[in-house]
């Protein structure tokens, strides 16, 4: 369109023209196609002339609406389109301008006065479209300057009016809270009736104003008990249990009167929207009225009979909210809870498989976590993935409360990370480590599981199991002494495919790997000094699996070396079956310890594995990745010296570097053997803060303070000397108080071993503890149930607690650390809203209570809250008061009894006052500071005059609201 | 309080798009590719609820009805009932039904001023106003009256369409 046509200006096209023109284009050429009659639009609607104008208007409101064309561009000439005469010009305008503009727009003053004109205007078409535009759009300006003609309106003989006036009322109360003096006793007036258009839509209005803020609407309970009972709008009822829902909670007395209209309404309806409405009002907040729920249970079994999705889907959803305290009610329907799982609705299955785990216990969660499982292997990606995230959900619920079998739910664990669309790797990972740092004597089955999925070199293909495969090896580095092969776990750990992993994810192979190097060598000393008493006499069997693992290894260094230089790429020669088999062979053994001696040969097998795979790493990008492998071939350089060639080496030498290696592993095998477990997220807090510590003060100010005393003690007093204090004391009593209970009798197999090195790592817990979370949760039942012998189980609960003192602390700290987070986190998250809330809730209180200190209290926060937000406007704010105070004037002709015309107009007043405080609400805040003192200055006074007030205007208003309830 | 009301044919292109909160145009577009996303993988024999707080964020439900080669689809909050809604779809399709005598997707194509006054008639700022829709219609017809006696002041058509017409 270089030129436009002679066409083009003589004959502006239509909406229609456009419509069709753009359903007549590819669309590859519609965008072309838009884009010109955007150029068009633009030239059209600065016409002068207003039918080409807000035609060109139209069009452009219908691209934005259907096409998403950007239309804020325009909004000026909106404005110019509502201030025609024309009722066509102004429709156009006025949906224009609800559909783009916002809070942000710069014109969007300016419509207010073509706004309170429209609002005043004889036509009631032309009114409700000035009403639709002010519920969509209003701002904190308009709302407060139109309040007064929207009260007006709220008595309008027009229904028609009347309603939609009511509607804004919500819009001004959100915006304007102080709009709430004015309009809010005609708003409860418009409640009387049953079944006008005009209570359907004050139910309505208080319906959303009721569920930001119950308590300032529970007064009006009895008028709404009144349309609760009398009306016969299906509509007016649903809202109007909507209301009671949130009021219920509030006025314990109000239940035992509403139970039995609701339920009448329950058995006489016909209409389904009704009933649910009432069964969700009754298993919500009626939930201790026997019958009532009896009643509700029953047609909630009739939703779920029903063919119709929608109401079974409801019906499930209503059990679900019942579920927590009324079981029974999941109980009795379980027939078609368990059908419904197969449902094809996805909604359906959801909510049903909700209700099967919220029916899971410790007797049945087996069972129903092995058909889930089954189940999710058959469904779609999603589903599959919902149904393992509730049973991961469903399990660790309290510290893993439901589980009694803890073999079981590992592999079970395993078994879930095999399903091929499992993308809860990250969660499986905090269960095992979590688990495996709870509950000790899972541990060997846990370690048998994470090898299981380190060897299976699908896995690594699978980004989602990432996570998990870092959990499996942390977990067999950690808990390498219940392996039965920790060479095959190295070789598992160094694989090829590692490659594929994330770096952050192969430091963590690369240290376990460390680890299991550790205490390999570590048990190979220990083993020569058994040896070296007496000689060594190895059985054919042995001899031969050595030999099965030299040649592994063998096997491994050769393909190593061929890979070495591109470890990207798969090895297909890589030799698992192999060691699965050498793992296989020796699975009658119990542990690796027992049976399996390590020979030299394995052990500089091993290092030299390492070597092969770490050396490349050492120069890797990955800071981790390299650091870690700097480290472990530094220690395997020292190792090396004793490992490399003993037969040439001489004798006292040998010795010497021997007992250096030794030590050396010693230490670092002490250092990995020392146990992690869980710490609270608390813990930091328990640790007293002592008075000379002042956090908060520069640090500069630190020498001052100290003067003479050297910078670290402070430190070190803070953490360490409470510490050991509370600790002497806690093991103590722990220790006293097992004793009493149970026989201390010599500790038992392995986990001795491990149970030595509960040290340093927890910080004591509070000593006002709950008695009963005393036990880790976790740990109770795996000891006490799972194991066959019961006597045993006892001793090493007694062992337990002798030989690691700090134990029962452990667990403990969860509840609290949950409890403690939302302390926390819920004040900063509800600050915000509170506010404004107050604004509303307070202005509603005094019109409704006529609480004479609230009042006061009320109108003071707002003039404070806007005078601090006071900008540089007040020409404009005078100005436009000057006219509100009119407006005000006139107020009282529409008013019926002439006795509460000097309270309005009072009201009136101070609403203008008010004004200027809120004049600035819209949150222009970086004006001059100058200014703004100025006008707080000013505003000091209102305040003063403001406080006066308040009494008259409110106390005359409490006869008017009946009160029963109180 | 309502949210949203949409008409998006089974092909996604949007026929009618009411949003009663401010949003921009690029996150509308974006809603709206969403919803048509999740409807289109959905069966016919379904139920009409579709989890909406991944798209709308919390406290938003969707119900939405499948008519010939439309989605009519209503977003709100707690505040309102899923049964309650479905009814108000079958409300407003009726009206349009009423209005356009055997409404086909066409007729909302064309008549996209009559299709905001219908809805506006039922729905005022995210409320649901009027559930009659004889009183809809009524009120929709005094519309169109107000708007052809307004127009027909300037004599002269001046839109193509309008001058073809005459």
């Amino acid at each position: 369109m270089a030129s436009p046509s002679l066409m083009d200006t003589l004959f502006q096209r239509g909406l229609d023209d456009i419509i069709k023109g753009v359903r007549h284009q590819q669309s590859s050429t519609e965008c072309i196609f838009i884009s010109r009659v955007i150029e068009e639009i633009r030239r059209e609607i600065k016409s002068t002339d207003l039918q080409t104008k807000s035609t060109a208007l139209q069009k452009l409101t219908y691209l934005n609406s259907i096409h998403f064309i950007d239309m804020s561009w325009a909004s000026f000439h909106a404005i110019e389109c509502i201030s025609s005469p024309t009722f066509s010009h102004k429709k156009i305008g006025y949906l224009a301008i609800s559909q783009s503009f916002s809070e942000s727009t710069p014109v969007i003053l300016l419509i207010s006065n073509q706004l309170r004109k429209d609002l005043k205007s004889g036509n009631e078409f032309e009114v409700s479209l000035a009403l639709d535009c002010l519920s969509r759009i209003g701002t904190v300006d308009l709302c407060r300057d139109l309040a007064s003609e929207v009260f007006i309106l709220m008595s309008s003989s027009k229904v028609f009016i009347r309603k939609k006036a009511i509607g804004v009322v919500l819009k001004l109360f959100e915006k304007y809270p102080d709009a709430v003096r004015v309009c809010f006793k005609k708003l409860v007036e418009s409640l009387e009736g049953s079944d006008s258009p005009i209570v359907s839509a004050v139910v309505g209005v208080f319906c959303e104003l009721s569920a930001k803020d119950p308590r300032s609407y529970l007064p009006l309970a009895p008028e709404f008990y009144r349309i609760l009972v009398d009306s016969k709008n299906n509509w007016v009822l649903i809202k109007v249990l909507k209301i009671f829902v949130k009021l219920a909670p509030l006025e314990p007395r109000l239940a035992k009167r509403l139970v039995e209209p609701i339920c009448d309404h329950m058995r006489k309806t016909g209409a389904k929207s009704l009933v649910f409405e009432c069964i969700r009002t009754v298993v919500t907040s009626f939930t201790e009225y026997e019958s009532a729920m009896k009643l509700a249970a029953a047609k909630i079994r009739e939703f779920l009979m029903e063919d119709d999705p929608n109401l079974k889907y409801l019906g499930l959803h209503a059990i679900s909210i019942m579920a927590p305290k009324h079981l029974w009610a999941v109980l009795e329907n379980k027939d078609v809870v368990i059908q419904s799982l197969s449902d094809e609705d996805p909604n359906i299955k959801l909510e049903s498989l909700r209700l099967v785990m919220a029916m899971a216990s410790e007797s049945n969660l087996m069972e129903t976590c092995r058909v889930l499982v089954n189940y999710a292997l058959k469904s779609d990606p999603d589903f599959c993935n919902e149904i393992l995230g509730s049973i991961l959900s469903t399990c660790c619920q309290n510290v893993y409360e439901v589980i009694i079998d803890f073999d079981w739910y590992v592999s079970l664990l395993g078994e879930m990370s095999r399903i091929p669309n499992c993308k809860k790797g990250e969660e499986i990972e905090n269960q095992l480590i979590d688990i495996g740092m709870r509950v000790k004597d899972v541990r060997p089955e846990l370690v048998r599981i994470a090898r299981d999925l380190l060897i299976d070199p699908a896995l690594l293909g699978n980004p989602f199991l990432h996570r998990l495969l870092s959990a499996a090896a942390w977990v067999c580095g950690e808990y390498v002494e219940f392996s039965r092969n920790p060479v095959e776990l190295m070789e598992a750990l160094l694989q090829p495919r590692t490659s594929l992993l994330p770096s952050s994810i192969r430091t963590v192979y690369m240290q376990s790997a460390f680890k299991i190097l550790i205490f390999c060598i570590h048990s190979y000393f220990l083993q020569k000094e058994d040896m070296t008493s007496e000689v060594s006499d190895l059985s054919s069997k042995r001899e031969c699996s050595e030999s099965s693992d030299l040649a592994t290894g063998k096997a491994l260094v050769q393909s190593d070396q061929d890979e070495g230089f591109n470890p990207r790429e798969s090895n297909q020669s890589y030799e698992y079956p192999s060691v699965v088999d050498t793992g296989d062979g020796q699975s009658s053994t119990p542990t690796f310890m027992e049976k399996k001696s390590l020979m030299h040969e394995s052990i500089v097998n091993l290092l030299n594995l390492m070597e092969l795979v770490l050396s490349p790493l050492s120069g890797s990008l990955d800071v981790e990745i390299q650091e870690r492998a700097c480290n472990v071939l530094g220690f395997m350089e020292l190792v090396q010296q004793e490992f490399s060639n003993p037969l040439i080496r001489k004798e006292a030498n040998l010795d010497r570097e021997e007992v250096i290696v030794s030590r050396v592993v010693e230490w670092v095998h002490d250092g990995f053997t020392e146990e992690l477990g869980p710490v609270s997220v608390t813990a930091q807090d328990r640790v007293p803060i002592p008075d000379e510590l002042v956090l908060k003060e520069n640090l500069t100010d630190l020498e001052a303070i100290c003067g003479g005393v050297e910078l670290p003690a402070p430190g070190s007093f803070s953490l360490t000397s409470p510490y050991y204090g509370e600790s002497a004391v806690f093991s103590v009593s722990n220790l006293q108080a097992e004793e009493d209970s149970e026989p201390s009798t010599e500790s038992t197999s392995l986990l001795t071993e491990h149970r030595k090195r509960h040290e340093l790592y927890y910080l004591p817990s509070e000593k006002n503890k709950i008695p009963a979370n005393d036990y880790p949760p976790a740990n109770d039942p795996s000891s006490s149930i799972n194991t066959n012998d019961a006597t045993e189980d006892l001793v090493k609960l007694a062992d337990q607690s002798l030989v690691s003192k700090r134990k029962p602390n452990h667990a403990k700290p969860r509840p609290v650390v949950v409890k403690l987070e939302e302390g926390e986190a819920a004040p900063v998250v509800s600050k915000k809203p509170e506010l404004k809330d107050d604004l509303l809730s307070g202005a509603i209180h005094d019109i409704l209570l006529g609480n004479e200190v609230k009042a006061a209290s009320s109108q003071g926060n707002p003039s404070d809250k806007s005078s601090s937000k006071r900008k540089g406007k007040a020409k404009h704010v005078d100005l436009l008061d000057s006219k509100e105070n009119l407006a005000v004037g006139e107020q009282p002709n529409h008013e019926n009894p002439s006795s509460r015309r000097s309270k309005h107009r009072g009201d009136g007043k101070q609403k203008s006052k008010k004004s200027k405080g809120k004049k600035n609400g819209d949150g222009r805040e970086d004006d001059g500071e100058k200014e703004s003192q100025k006008i707080r200055d000013h505003h000091g006074r209102h305040k003063s005059r403001q406080r006066a007030d308040a009494p008259i205007n409110v106390v005359p208003q409490t006869p008017d609201i009946p009160d029963y309830l109180l | 309080m309502i949210k949203s009301v949409l008409v998006i044919n089974t092909q996604g292109k949007p026929r009618l798009t009411k949003f009663y909160d401010i949003l921009t145009v690029e996150k509308q577009q974006e809603l709206l590719r969403s919803v048509f996303g999740v409807l289109c993988s959905r069966a016919d024999n379904v139920s009409n609820f579709v989890e909406a707080e991944s798209i709308f964020g919390p406290d938003s439900r969707l119900v939405y009805k499948h008519y010939a080669t439309l989605y009519f689809v209503i977003v709100f909050d707690s505040s309102e009932n899923e049964l309650a809604m479905l009814d108000l779809i079958q409300v407003f399709v009726e009206t349009l039904d009423k209005c356009f005598r055997n409404v086909s997707e066409l007729d909302i194509v064309f008549n996209y001023s009559k299709l905001h006054n219908i809805l506006d008639g039922i729905i005022f700022g995210g409320q649901v106003m009027e559930t009659s829709s004889a009183e809809i219609i009524r009120a929709v017809e005094e519309i169109s009256k107000l708007e052809a006696a307004s127009n027909s002041i300037s004599l002269v058509p001046k839109t193509v369409s309008g001058w073809r017409s005459r």
